[in-house]
């Protein structure tokens, strides 16, 4: 107990000091894991509009698939897209394995399902009436989706902040396709879990509370953003 | 050649069978009165005429041309010749001006073209018609549902459609307002818009409408001068 107390006292102590390799690891982690849910957002958002206003064979169950998905575990997908980036894969010639790139892609994958989801689901909330007006007013199949996730944009940025916050919170693709390589792709979730496992308590722990800061400042975004 | 000829249109959701067999031309330029009792089906013709949903048989021609059945592309064309407004409109979560500029920014419009009238002139043209000018910075989701309806007018207005489909306009405004967008109704008359005019309100079919169709239950029962048709109910 007592080894905790202090070690939390030294971490705040480093957090305070503005340790520069503390820095270097929380300002990637940020910048990797918001390029990912930015990526899967403009993929994503429209995707989600055209399964949610097309009509075709076996909607329904790919909407079941992909809610599915949400909780799929991040080492098989790291795992997936490793085989798909690694030498030998089908984007072996990218080389995107061990780099931030690769981790972007990745996570963005990851992110995928939820962000879709939580797309359709924003943009049937949306009440049918405005569809009929934009319709009747003489938009096109086109300019009705991107009117319709202009009404249903709170909820659909409510989206891509959690989208953000699994890509930010996620140790299993950052492992695998970056690497952990320091300086390079070294992120807070692969860090704490390479200093826990070296008995670098402090660092672990600042890296953690650093982790979970982001994430309340996420929710509290969020929660602003819907009004609550 | 009539702007809008309707052959034989039914319609039927399931079982039930809300429309049937709707025989109606249009002229340009003409308001024609349709009135019938709640429930009769003014809103689905209107719907249909508009090209938001499918008939169940029957075919709509706009201009001469079939619309039905056609690619999607050829509906669009002559539903941005059309306008609705909706019984109860909605509006978008924007302000007045967005909403009110909303079809035409839809049909490419960009501000500011040379020569011609700039969009924030012709909103603000279209809010002086229904007595709201303004109104552009408004929060078009605050508004009372009297504005609502006349913004809705003013978004539809703004388009100089050939067909203007006006599903009981004034039902939610009062007395004044109601006088107001009768007026502007009456000088839209001689314009080359016509006007297919919703309403249970025979009183305002007879001041504004040329003719009149009578719906009851689905069916057209008569369509006729105004001054001619007596209700059957
Ligand atoms: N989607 C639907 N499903 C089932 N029934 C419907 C549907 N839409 C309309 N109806 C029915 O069709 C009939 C005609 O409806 P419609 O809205 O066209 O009437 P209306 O003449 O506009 O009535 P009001 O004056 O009250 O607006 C009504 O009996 C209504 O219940
Ligand atoms: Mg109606």
């Amino acid at each position: 107990m007592e080894e905790i107390y202090s070690g939390l006292l030294r971490a705040l102590e480093l957090i305070a000091a503005v340790d520069p390799q503390v820095v270097e690891i929380t300002l990637r982690s940020i910048f990797i894991s918001l390029s990912s849910a930015f990526l899967a957002g403009i993929i994503c958002i429209p995707l989600g509009g055209i399964i949610e206003f097309r009509q075709f064979w076996g909607k329904r169950a790919l909407i079941n698939l992909i809610q599915t998905f949400y909780s799929l575990p991040t080492v098989t997908v790291g795992l997936l897209v490793f085989l798909l980036i690694s030498r030998s894969g089908p984007l072996g010639g990218l080389n995107l394995l061990f780099s931030p790139s690769g981790m972007i892609f990745g996570q963005a994958i990851l992110v995928s399902p939820i962000m879709i989801g939580l797309t359709i689901t924003a943009l049937a909330g949306v009440s049918p009436q405005i569809r009929d007006t934009a319709k009747s007013l003489g938009a096109t199949e086109m300019q009705i989706i991107i009117t319709v996730i202009k009404e249903a944009r709170v909820a659909v940025m409510a989206a891509v902040l959690l989208g953000f916050g699994r890509a930010l919170s996620e140790v299993g693709v950052a492992m695998m396709i970056g690497g952990n390589i320091r300086g390079y792709t070294r992120v807070l979730t692969t860090s704490i879990a390479l200093e826990t496992s070296m008995g670098n308590l402090e660092l672990s722990m600042a890296l953690g509370i650093i982790l979970i800061s982001i994430s309340l400042a996420i929710n509290l975004l969020l929660n602003r953003f819907q009004g609550r | 050649m009539a702007l809008l000829e309707v052959r034989s249109l039914s319609k039927s959701i399931g079982p039930a069978k809300i429309l049937e067999g709707i025989d109606l031309t249009v002229e340009r330029g003409e308001i024609l009165g349709l009135i019938g009792p709640t429930g009769s089906g003014k809103t689905t013709l209107l719907r249909l005429i508009n090209l938001l949903d499918e008939p169940s048989t029957g075919c709509i021609l706009f201009d001469g041309r079939m619309v039905f059945g056609k690619p999607e592309k050829e509906l669009l064309c002559a539903r941005r010749k059309m306008a609705m407004v909706f019984q109860k409109p909605v509006m978008f979560k924007a302000s007045v001006e967005t909403n009110v500029s909303y079809g035409l920014r839809m049909r490419g419009r960009v501000d500011a073209t040379g020569g011609e009238m700039s969009m924030s002139d012709m909103v603000e043209e279209a809010l002086a018609a229904v007595g709201l000018s303004g109104y552009e910075s408004r929060d078009a989701n605050t508004l009372s549902g009297g504005e609502t309806q006349r913004i809705a007018l003013a978004r539809a207005l703004i388009l100089q459609p050939e067909l203007l489909l006006l599903d009981e306009p004034t039902a939610n405004l009062d007395p004044g307002s109601a006088a107001s967008i009768d007026n502007l109704l009456q000088r839209l008359a001689g314009s080359r818009t016509a006007v297919i005019l919703a309403t249970h309100n025979m009183q305002q079919c007879r001041k504004l409408a040329g003719r009149v169709a009578v719906l009851q239950a689905g069916r057209l029962m008569a369509v006729g001068k105004s001054e001619e048709i007596t209700l059957p109910w």
